[in-house]
């Protein structure tokens, strides 16, 4: 089934007079894990800006069902992006908050739980992501994979439809990265929410994307989509190929390594 | 070649057409530098179009000194029209050049900062000071939003972070408030004694520091202190925030920052200034005693009467009130600049500086348009 859960039209972005992409069309569907791919500074994050809702576009309108983000006012957008659980790219945890806090602080602040529901609720996220018995560390205290996961475990905290990811495997070791990736995939499948990651990382690209859209920094637009396999076997365009194999083979031999 | 260092250097022979470039020795950073300026200046004046090439036989170890200045002759040479031989420079050497050479891939090299002619730079400074007034005027609506959102039940932020930035900024700023206050009350009374004492009149002394200090150094001192221990620390703090994505991060959890960070902060600081400010009175006036006391011959019961009968309740609440718009714009200025820190590490510091900066510009301008105003009332 494709229900389209962020549908993006003719969007445009900049910052003050500095175009970054014009003319973004492209569809988010039910289940899908979504991944924004292309080369660093193309405008990748300010596009998973856009999509939250933390920037306004400078032209265009991204749909969150059937609804308009930019057309709805402040209590109709809090309704709209109230399923949405984002993990920065640094964790965005509060410093001053322990794990268990920060977990709990988006089910406090939108949920009328008592609070021995919220400390178990809390326990359970941070079991998800093999965070059990850290609750009350300091994101200080822990690694910068640990910090992801527990970023990972409050964007979790209200159940989300849909969950953002902004550069996950940025500054993870292999292994760390590819658990993380594991737990994505473990968890859209078993909470069936929709997933749009930003990333470069091809490992993960190719290890759980199932559609994806690549954004050029010199035409500054979006210049090819469709799942990362497929665009790899069947695009025509050098810039991909070279992306989706580090720059190793040129569009003419692809298919010979592919 | 041995491991003994041999002297860099550089001499420039003519074969008929072609020039030759002798490196000898050792190129090392930590070596003694060869001076290449007059070798560069002569290939500087080579007719155009000679050859120039290098013999590196009896060139020691080197690094990026040669290569460096490898490049400048190169450059020289280009600029001239002298045509180089590279090949025969170390192969090594070759391939650091080729990689100097390619340009970056796609990209049109700009120049990040333009120099700018004094006149653009007063022009600058003049748009930044009125932007620094439109952002502060945003943010001054932006908060009375929030509060407003905060009275009708709209938005909220956690009780115990109210509680957290008043122990932080209350009861943690005492041991420096009160020895800023006691020195300031010394002072104040070494300074009136030594003018005092010529007419005889030491036991005004107490007169002096009370009303000093309840009416404007207690509120000022206090205030300086604060601004640099707690508008400091809510401009770094708020800064860091934004850095490390906190504060996007509460914005997609539905909470409003101001109202969960900022509000809480200027709360406690609005809420602790004039206490802090009516503890420091006091102890202005114990080390003015302690000075009165020990030095001048005045009794502690003269003191207390003097400081009684010179000081009334009108200057409590002008010294109250003064400190108590100084709390209003430290945490103000400590907020917006935290609010607008940038995203990198000196952004941060550049905040927290800014923050002092602008509050103690901000009280000393207040403390004097309220001077004027209570001089003109007459109280």
């Amino acid at each position: 089934m494709n229900q389209a859960v962020i549908s993006v039209r003719n969007l445009s972005m900049a910052y003050g007079e500095v175009l970054i992409q014009r003319d973004l069309n492209f569809t988010i569907n039910r289940g899908d894990i979504f991944v924004i791919m292309g080369g660093s500074g193309c405008g990748k994050s300010t596009l998973l800006r856009h999509l939250i809702g933390l920037q306004a576009p400078a032209q265009g309108e991204i749909f969150y069902g059937g609804a308009s983000l930019l057309a709805a006012g402040p209590q109709a957008r809090q309704q709209l992006l109230r399923k949405n659980g984002v993990l920065f790219q640094s964790g965005g945890l509060l410093s001053s908050l322990t794990l268990a806090e920060n977990v709990a602080l988006p089910l406090t602040e939108s949920t009328r739980l008592a609070a021995k529901k919220i400390r178990d609720i809390v326990a359970y996220k941070l079991a998800l992501v093999g965070l059990a018995g850290f609750e009350d560390y300091y994101p200080a205290q822990l690694s910068g994979g640990m910090q992801k996961r527990a970023g990972l475990a409050r964007a979790m905290a209200l159940d989300p439809d849909i969950l953002f990811f902004d550069e996950p495997s940025a500054g993870l070791d292999p292994i760390t990265a590819k658990h993380l990736d594991d737990l994505i995939l473990r968890l859209r499948d078993s909470l069936s929410a929709t997933v749009v990651i930003v990333t470069h990382e091809l490992a993960s690209i190719f290890a759980i994307g199932s559609n994806a859209i690549f954004l050029d920094a010199d035409s500054k637009t979006l210049i090819a989509s469709g799942s990362p396999h497929e665009l790899l076997a069947s695009s025509s365009d050098p810039k991909i190929i070279q992306f989706l194999t580090r720059g190793n083979h040129q569009a003419a031999d692809k298919g010979v390594n592919a | 070649m041995g491991t003994s260092s041999q002297t860099a250097d550089i001499v420039l022979h003519q074969h008929q057409h072609i020039y030759e470039i002798a490196l000898t020795g050792d190129w090392l950073i930590d070596a003694e530098s060869k001076d290449t300026g007059s070798i560069v200046s002569a290939i500087g004046q080579l007719p155009a179009g000679s050859r120039l090439l290098f013999t590196t036989a009896e060139l020691g170890r080197w690094d990026s000194v040669l290569v460096t200045e490898i490049i400048t002759i190169l450059e020289v040479a280009h600029q001239t029209g002298v045509l180089v031989d590279r090949s025969s420079l170390p192969e090594a050497i070759q391939g650091l050049l080729k990689l100097v050479y390619t340009a970056p891939e796609g990209a049109e090299i700009k120049s990040p900062i333009q120099a700018a002619s004094w006149i653009d730079s007063i022009r600058q400074t003049l748009a930044s000071v009125s932007n620094d007034l439109s952002a502060l005027l945003e943010f001054v609506g932006l908060l009375v939003m929030t509060v407003y959102d905060l009275l009708r039940g709209n938005s909220h932020f956690r009780r115990v972070d109210l509680w957290l930035q008043i122990q932080e900024c209350g009861p943690a700023a005492l041991p420096i408030v009160t020895l800023i206050s006691l020195l300031v009350g010394l002072i104040l009374a070494f300074v009136g004694a030594v003018q005092l004492s010529l007419f005889g009149a030491e036991i005004y002394i107490a007169n002096l520091v009370s009303l000093g200090m309840t009416r404007e150094m207690g509120g000022l001192m206090t205030a300086i202190i604060m601004s640099g221990r707690t508008g400091a620390a809510y401009a770094a703090q708020l800064g860091t925030m934004r850095v490390n994505d906190e504060i996007d991060a509460l914005k997609t959890m539905n909470l409003e920052p101001l109202a969960f960070l900022v509000i809480p902060r200027m709360t406690a600081l609005i809420l602790i200034m004039p206490l802090l400010c009516l503890y420091a009175d006091l102890m202005g006036i114990i080390g003015g005693a302690m000075v009165s006391i020990t030095l001048f011959d005045i009794s502690v019961t003269e003191y207390v009467d003097r400081t009684i009968n010179a000081v009334q309740m009108k200057d409590f609440v002008i010294g109250f009130i003064k400190c108590a718009v100084f709390g209003i714009l430290i945490a103000l200025a400590g907020c917006l600049r935290g609010m607008q820190c940038g995203r990198s590490a000196s952004a941060v510091g550049d905040a927290a500086t800014s923050a002092v900066v602008t509050s103690i510009v901000f009280i000393v301008v207040a403390d004097s348009v309220m001077t004027l105003i209570c001089n003109r009332l007459g109280v």
